[in-house]
């Protein structure tokens, strides 16, 4: 199969992650199949879990209410996913890989409902505001520590955030164990924090705020992607970014501070990984339970929602999507238990996730099926050395086809 | 000569990317125990077909004949296979291996009794094979030196032993003067001389005409993916060579009036650089350049021109000395600072250094001045004002192959190099540091970048041409300082000879000029 000349960059751009999705269901498809169990009825009854035959105008009656509901839960954990995929893809664009996101995440989790269960008497929508605010900073703050040891002493972004996460994830469940420093008042005997009064959560706009209905959260994860996307495109500063994510010597030869650069990108990716938590603090969670902290894995997705996103803003969203659905999808209590084991369900989308994670960032398979040009024999280019490098500086229309179709891998790419 | 068979024939190659056609029913063929220049510009399309020789493309009509019998080579192992043996321009090793490891990687020796895949690699044969190729064709090489450790030269004759190595009876040679020295060009020559007796059939990509002329036994050339034809290399001359490479007559001899100095633009006092490894690069450099002349630095590589040059336009903070620019003290101050006082940078790896090779055209001219408006305002980009640039610069540069949204590496490296220079020169420089400004360039480019550098030179700014091509240095300059060892050791009248520059640059002292 080859594509025509006539697809243009874009279409392109957007082939390789489609048929990678395409392929991971596939093969999970084939786990199903070859356990016994109809992956077709087991797709269909996802889909229906998801809410996403909400959409179809022909489906009334009890089932609407029902996949509203659904669609409902499926946002609600979008929302946190657009998040923390533009945590990760921001740092990608910069060269940096953020494996950090889950540590600010919970940085900021504590933050926000620290703020939220503290100062009672402000007005609760600046105190919504204010809970959003710290979330935000404090993760930008445990982020920026990364991109600053990498600026001062070289420390690799990858390993510091690392550590960062279990300091973060450990510091965390410290303060809300049994007797921790933050442990609720109302809770004694449970390692869980105080609980956030009603007039402190994300309003809901959309179902019974009883039945966890669609919070507002989800157009903070709207508005960052829109801000990420002006950012990155619109701005000197994304500019610069872009700069030394393609090219650091030449960045620093322009004049870019490609040091600072590090810190403040971080920064920034910090605070889209906050700003995740309070999401899920303020719209749903409303307390944070030590169970909550080692068993969240919002950060951790963000790296797979902006490697099949390809570190855009509207790709992150739609991948965050995809996650989300999936996970509402397989959730145990949305899967008809007729068509597979809902105990085994959730597992579907972790092989589904895991397979995509693994086939993006080896995107070859996509590459190969669509016929695309790769030079293999001549190595690949190192994380972050620019595509041309690795061709012979020759020959305007050999790379002209290259840039085309080549994909440097996620890091390098940005549309 | 003639009467030798072809041991290798291309016929009618055709290569199309999409709806470019980088080869256009291209034929050459090639005799055993000859040297076949392939000449030709930037994208002319001699790396893909060399490509496609190798297997690393496909072509898409065409025939491959080796020893008369069409063959298909569709990856690098099949080439290898029928005796083809490529020498990158860029290498391919594994730094921290040996010499003699790197050249039998992929078919090592094995101790006896070992079974493949698992076998026990005979350092011991390995490194005797190796040396006993490298006798043989006065390849000068130690194998069990680590790769990292031996001087670009060396690297190269590895690359050409390793070919050997898997007995290559065909060898393609890209480019492969482009990193070496005078000293190094010479030793080069020689092997493939000792090469071309044993038999050894040879293609030699070029654009340098002057080499082509040295070594071939016939040229091709070929300009925008056609063969132009194939001479031998009696009767023909630098100036025939040139027309069939551009396609029109190329100046040779810079055009120039003499210069008409005015005050200093720059002056450098007793400067100290450190490299990377924090050595002494510049050791107390000073000179000075005057508003209205070329003064061109001249040296063997690696004697403090860079981090001369990376000091003067502020990426470099020097450890000791002052850098001044019409009066403003630059020293240690940045690469911005530097630009605002007036300092333009052609940078001397256009990949590396100067240019983002993602970014499109527009992003890389808006390098320099993307903070200022009407490129941004209060921080915010305006994208219209980065067409207008682009579509002006374009323009006025002639730079050709893309649009402004075309992303910088789809570019020629002469067009990629106009890019550059655009930047630089529009950015109303009063000092224009061009290092290595016409490296890897064709003679249609190169004229375009020395043009320039005159016309500026005539605004009555001052240029600073850092060169290794004596040539270059003595056609453009007004003064020629020569740098050695991080000093600048000897100051010459552009018509100096070849060889009291070359005696300057070697550390031997003249009589001053």
């Amino acid at each position: 199969m080859k594509l025509p000349p006539s697809v243009s960059r874009t279409g392109r751009a957007l082939l390789v992650p489609l048929t990678t999705v395409v392929i991971a269901f596939v093969v999970a498809g084939l786990v199903m199949g070859l356990t016994g169990t109809n992956p077709f009825k087991t797709y269909v009854s996802i889909f229906d879990g998801t809410g996403l035959n909400w959409l179809f105008p022909w489906v009334g009656g009890q089932t609407r209410t029902i996949a509203s509901q659904d669609l409902q839960q499926t946002l609600v954990a979008t929302a946190p996913l657009i998040l923390t995929g533009l945590a990760v893809a921001f740092a990608f664009r910069a060269g940096l890989f953020n494996i950090g996101a889950q540590g600010q995440y919970t940085v900021g989790s504590v933050l926000a409902i620290w703020v939220g269960t503290s100062f009672t008497h402000m007005n609760p929508v600046l105190h919504i505001v204010a809970s959003i605010v710290a979330a935000a900073l404090i993760g930008g703050a445990w982020a920026a520590l990364a991109g600053w040891l990498k600026a001062v002493v070289g420390t690799h972004e990858v390993i510091s955030t690392i550590m960062l996460n279990w300091i973060a994830i450990w510091v965390a469940t410290y303060l809300f164990q049994e007797n921790g420093p933050l442990q609720g008042k109302q809770a004694l005997g449970n390692p869980v924090s105080n609980t956030l009064p009603n007039n402190v959560h994300l309003p809901v706009f959309w179902g019974n705020p009883a039945l966890q209905g669609l919070d507002v959260g989800i157009f903070i994860g709207l508005a960052a992607a829109v801000v990420f996307w002006a950012i990155m495109n619109r701005s000197t500063l994304g500019y610069e970014v872009r700069a030394v994510g393609h090219n650091p010597d030449a960045a620093r030869g322009a004049g870019i501070n490609v040091a600072r650069n590090y810190v403040v990108t971080m920064a920034i990716c910090g605070a889209f990984a906050g700003l995740a938590s309070s999401v899920d603090v303020l719209g749903w969670q409303f307390q944070v339970s030590t169970a909550d902290i080692s068993g969240s894995q919002v950060g951790f997705l963000g790296i797979a929602v902006a490697l099949l996103g390809r570190n855009t803003a509207i790709g992150t969203v739609a991948a965050a999507l995809l996650f989300g659905a999936l996970e509402t999808g397989t959730a145990a209590d949305n899967i008809n238990a007729s068509v597979i084991n809902p105990e085994l369900a959730p597992q579907l989308t972790l092989i589904i996730e895991g397979l995509v994670v693994l086939l993006v960032s080896t995107d070859l398979i996509a590459v190969r099926l669509l016929g695309l040009p790769r030079r293999l024999g001549l190595g690949r280019p190192e994380p972050g050395a620019d595509l041309a490098q690795a061709l012979e500086p020759d020959d305007a229309a050999a790379q002209a086809a290259a840039v085309e179709g080549f994909d440097a891998g996620p890091a390098t790419t940005g549309l | 000569m003639t009467d030798k068979p072809a041991v290798l024939e291309l016929r009618a190659i055709t290569k199309k990317f999409g709806p470019v056609v980088a080869n256009d029913r291209v034929d050459f063929d090639l005799r055993a125990g000859e040297v076949h220049a392939l000449l030709g510009e930037n994208g002319a399309g001699k790396s893909t077909l060399m490509s496609v020789l190798y297997g690393l493309y496909s072509p898409t009509s065409g025939e491959i004949l080796v020893d008369g019998k069409p063959v298909s080579i569709n990856s690098p192992n099949d080439a290898i296979d029928l005796g083809i043996g490529m020498v990158h321009q860029h290498f391919m090793f594994i730094p921290v291996m040996t010499v003699a490891e790197n050249i039998v990687l992929g078919n090592e020796p094995v101790k006896a009794g070992a079974v493949r895949p698992v076998g026990i690699l005979d350092r011991r044969t390995a490194s005797s094979r190796v040396q006993e190729l490298s006798d043989r064709y006065g390849l000068a090489i130690d194998p069990d030196a680590r790769i990292e450790d031996v001087s670009v030269g060396m690297q190269q004759r590895v690359e050409i032993l390793r070919a050997l190595y898997r007995n290559a009876r065909i060898l393609v040679l890209d480019e492969p003067t482009a990193v070496l020295t005078v000293q190094e060009i010479a030793e080069l020559m020689a092997v493939l001389r000792r090469l071309k007796e044993d038999g050894t059939a040879i293609i030699f990509i070029s654009h340098k005409l002057g080499e082509v002329l040295t070594i071939a036994d016939r040229v091709t050339v070929l300009r925008r993916g056609r063969s132009m034809g194939t001479v031998p290399r009696s009767g023909a001359t630098e100036q025939s060579l040139a027309r069939m490479v551009v396609g029109r007559d190329v100046i040779f001899r810079v055009e120039k009036q003499s210069a008409k100095p005015a005050g200093p633009i720059l002056t450098v006092e007793d400067l100290r650089v450190l490299d990377d490894r924090g050595l002494d690069a510049v050791r107390g450099a000073t000179l000075t350049v005057r508003a209205g002349e070329i003064v061109a630095l001249a040296g063997v590589d690696g004697n403090g021109q860079s981090e001369l040059v990376q000091a003067i336009t502020g990426i470099r903070p020097p450890v000791g000395g002052r850098i001044e620019v019409d009066g403003v003290d630059v020293t240690g101050r940045g690469v911005r600072a530097a630009g605002t006082a007036g300092i333009a940078h052609i940078a001397e790896d256009r990949h590396r250094i100067g240019l983002v090779l993602p970014f499109t055209l527009a992003e890389n001219l808006a390098l320099r001045r993307y903070r200022a408006a009407p490129l941004s305002r209060f921080g915010w980009l305006n994208p219209k004002a980065f067409f207008t640039l682009a579509k002006r610069l374009l323009g006025a540069f002639d730079v050709r192959g893309g649009d402004p949204g075309t992303p910088a590496a789809a570019l020629s490296g002469g067009n990629q190099q106009k890019l550059c220079i655009a930047r630089e020169i529009d950015s109303d420089p009063k000092l224009l540091v061009a290092h290595q400004p016409t490296r890897g360039l064709d003679v249609g480019a190169i004229e375009f970048v020395h043009s320039q550098l005159i016309e500026q030179r005539d605004a009555g700014k001052g240029v600073l041409l850092v060169s290794l091509e004596s040539e270059e240095v003595r056609s453009l300059a007004d003064r020629i300082l020569v740098i050695y060892e991080g000093r600048i050791v000897a100051e010459f009248p552009p018509d100096a000879s070849e060889e009291e520059l070359g005696i300057a640059m070697t550390g031997g002292t003249v009589a001053a000029a």
